[in-house]
């Protein structure tokens, strides 16, 4: 396992300016950021050999709702080399939900940035396919957003027409 | 046994042709197995050797709906494949029968979302609800039973005016 | 240039599919490339997975996977519901292996609140697991060799199955679809004859299962149909996001169960069954070999399974048993309180992973300390396994892409969520 004092130093030690903080809810490390700095942290934490977080396992985001910074997206990342996984989380700024793709330091990133953008509206800059995932490409709405209502919005898809069968 | 204890003699016996071809086509119902999900796996539990559904005559399941005239529609439709078990309907020939299998084709089941139809029947005529999630195979092999015997009583005039489906060939020269 | 025929599938999946100067017509296919759509109904494609390929001839060059077809909202139907009401869903999310999901699900809540359940129904949730990942293997295999042809493996695995149904069904009474567990234990003790029949099974299933090998193994158009194909490297398959079979079939040694181990599966003997080859049929190996460890791991926890309570007695996060509701004042009030407002687990995230069956299946759970998760995010292993499809049927034949799609083993319930 990588402890959080590991990290911190780790951390400090390459990015002097990065406004980071390190938290650990049942025994999971959790490092929150800045959404601008994420491609270059992944990056590191990816290529750096003690830390080696070589796979990344999942992205999804959060909506908060009523919170001014609404989005956060957050990437769930593993190393074999420690045994140990490692939480990111980037706040978005309320005014875009806009944030860098990470689809160049991990491949596996790609489809499930395009699940978030499909889930969440939120893009990611430099994505080489930001296409919707699940959903039909001409709905408009984003249903994990929490505005969204559960039974989505009557007739924004289109059901076939049941013709005169007998 | 089946028609051998009616024929006379010299080999004739008196029917109509809707009582011998309703006999013909519930003894061969092809099914279309429209396999969407959990309740799919239930439907090739009836294919498996314990519950057997050659048994009635229904073992031929067909990929291509050219060749089908009973739709079982197992699994959870939502918005985006519902075009698709409509076309795959429509290419099936007369005349055909729809049983939608589970809750999920019933109603929308436990799926009260945003992607699920609730219900099948807004796109399509069900002939045969089947309950469940998923149903037991025993119970598809009923609701196979309960079909055979709507589909032995199908009228040929009704379908008089039937066409078979459209072949939507690309031809180019 | 795009054709009219091709009306029917969406522009932005004609553009990922074509590279930027591809100019591409339906005209003399023959001679130029062309874009073939399989599924979403397609018997091969295990349930409603849509693949657009462009071909060379017989060659894959380019494959889009379309998922989405059976995208039943999961993760909002968890955010408008209670923790307890959500077992149930677990069942359909892998519906091949229904009781695998149950124990991920409660394993993370329990995660969650902070709770353990007893060791006599851990040694419980960790034999219906092993069932079901042999259940899950046995479909995958059978499935695979009748994609390929081979129609009397899927009948001989599938009657296996059956066998394993059968317990489930003494167990708790549902065929799949078992919703077993609880949280804080699980819903009733096992019956002997469960036992006795989960024993009997054990013992008669590694000479059935090698029955099937044999029709296969030797079998010179199988071996031919599977070598070598779908071929993916060690550093390609971590790189993206293959668990489970498909990446120890690379010869990577990651099984959560001994790597971070859950349960009580640091208390058992096992190996993490590894091939080095990574095409498909390594793929299949791992699955057949996987079986026969599990079928161990079972032999061991019927012996070593305890005895004791199987659910916790915390009235306050785990419903009393209802005999004590119906005569009890304290418990029919707590028994009220979990069932109108939930169980209200502390506030804070937790991501909780079992190795499942197709590799490994996680859920991130978000809790503002209401009854219901905030946010709940499933990581379903087959969605990762079939991001990697596309490296694998590139460069194959049109025929391969089946044998490859069935090697993935993908469950799109799982995959669309």
């Amino acid at each position: 396992m990588i402890s959080a004092e590991l990290l911190n130093t780790k951390l400090k030690e390459q990015f002097p300016e990065l406004d980071f903080e390190i938290s650990e809810f049942r025994d999971e490390l959790t490092l929150a950021l800045p959404a601008n700095n994420i491609v270059e942290v992944c990056k590191y934490l990816k290529t750096n050999p003690e830390l080696e977080f070589i796979m990344c396992m999942d992205i999804t985001a959060i909506d908060w709702s009523r919170r001014k910074d609404r989005f956060t997206v957050v990437y769930n990342i593993f190393s074999f080399k420690n045994n140990s996984r490692l939480r990111l989380k980037a706040n978005l700024k309320n005014t875009d939900n806009k944030i860098d793709t990470v689809s160049s330091v991990w491949e596996a990133a790609n489809w499930h940035e395009r699940e978030t953008f499909d889930m969440y509206g939120i893009e990611f800059n430099g994505h080489p396919d930001l296409r919707r995932m699940y959903l039909p490409e001409d709905f408009e709405y984003h249903p994990l957003q929490k505005d969204f209502p559960l039974m989505g919005i009557p007739d924004s898809i289109p059901l076939p027409k049941k013709e005169n069968d007998r | 046994m089946g028609l051998e204890s009616l024929l006379k003699d010299n080999g004739f016996f008196t029917t109509t042709v809707d009582a011998l071809a309703g006999w013909a086509r519930k003894s061969s119902v092809w099914p279309m197995p429209m396999g969407i999900s959990c309740c799919a796996i239930e439907m090739m539990a009836v294919g498996d050797p314990k519950y057997d559904i050659a048994r009635f005559g229904s073992e031929v399941m067909r990929f291509t709906p050219r060749q089908c005239d009973l739709m079982i529609v197992a699994g959870t439709v939502t918005y985006k494949m519902a075009p698709v078990v409509r076309k795959i309907y429509d290419q099936m020939p007369e005349p055909k029968w729809v049983i939608a299998m589970g809750a999920c084709t019933a109603s929308g089941g436990i799926y009260r979302t945003y992607s699920v139809v609730q219900g099948i029947d807004q796109f399509l005529p069900v002939d045969l609800y089947l309950a469940g999630c998923p149903p037991r195979p025993d119970n598809l092999l009923n609701a196979l039973i309960t079909m055979q015997d709507k589909i032995s009583r199908t009228k040929a005039a009704d379908f008089k005016n039937a066409k078979l489906p459209e072949l939507n060939v690309i031809q180019k020269n | 240039m795009i054709d009219n025929e091709l009306k029917e599938v969406h522009p932005k999946i004609i553009q990922a599919l074509l590279d930027k100067e591809t100019d591409l017509s339906v005209e003399d296919a023959l001679e130029n490339e062309m874009i073939l759509n399989m599924g979403p109904q397609h018997p091969a494609t295990h349930g409603v997975l849509r693949l657009v390929l462009r071909l060379d001839g017989e060659t894959v060059v380019a494959c889009v996977p379309e998922l989405g077809y059976l995208h039943r909202g999961y993760e909002k139907l968890a955010e408008n519901m209670t923790y307890y009401e959500f077992i149930p869903h677990t069942d359909r999310l892998d519906y091949i292996s229904p009781m695998a999901n149950n124990v991920a699900w409660v394993l993370a809540v329990e995660k969650l609140i902070g709770i353990e359940a007893p060791p006599r129904a851990q040694y419980i949730r960790m034999m219906v697991a092993e069932l079901a990942r042999i259940a899950s293997h046995l479909v995958a295999i059978g499935a695979f060799a009748m994609d390929v042809g081979a129609l009397t493996i899927f009948l001989w695995t599938l009657r296996e199955r059956e066998k394993i149904l059968d317990i489930w069904d003494m167990l708790c009474g549902a065929r799949f679809t078992n919703s077993y567990t609880r949280i804080g234990g699980v819903s009733n003790d096992i019956p002997p004859d469960a036992l006795a029949k989960a024993k009997w099974f054990i013992d008669q299933f590694d000479d059935n299962l090698t029955e099937c090998e044999k029709l296969i193994n030797t079998n010179r158009i199988f071996i031919e149909r599977v070598d070598g194909v779908g071929v993916i490297s060690k550093e390609d398959a971590i790189e993206i996001g293959f668990t489970g079979p498909n990446l120890r079939a690379c010869g990577v040694e990651l099984d959560l169960r001994s790597n971070q181990p859950y349960l009580k599966y640091d208390q058992i003997d096992f190996n993490v069954v590894t091939h080095s080859e990574g095409d498909s049929m390594a793929r299949y190996f791992v699955r057949a070999d996987e079986c026969r460890e599990s079928a161990k791991i079972v032999r061991q926890v019927l012996e070593k399974m305890p005895e004791g309570n199987i659910i916790l007695d915390q009235p306050k996060k785990v419903p009393a048993p209802k005999t004590g509701i119906y005569t009890k004042m304290e418990e029919l009030i707590h028994d009220f309180m979990i069932v109108n407002f939930g169980i209200n687990p502390p506030e804070g995230e937790i991501y909780n992973a079992i190795e499942g069956s197709k590799g490994e299946l996680g859920f991130y759970l978000v809790s503002k300390g209401e009854g219901s998760p905030w946010k709940c995010k499933i990581r379903s292993p087959s969605f990762c396994n079939l991001q990697g499809l596309p490296k694998l049927v590139v460069g194959q034949m049109v025929s391969d892409v089946v044998a490859i799609i069935g090697s993935i083993d993908p469950l799109m319930g799982e995959a669309d969520k």
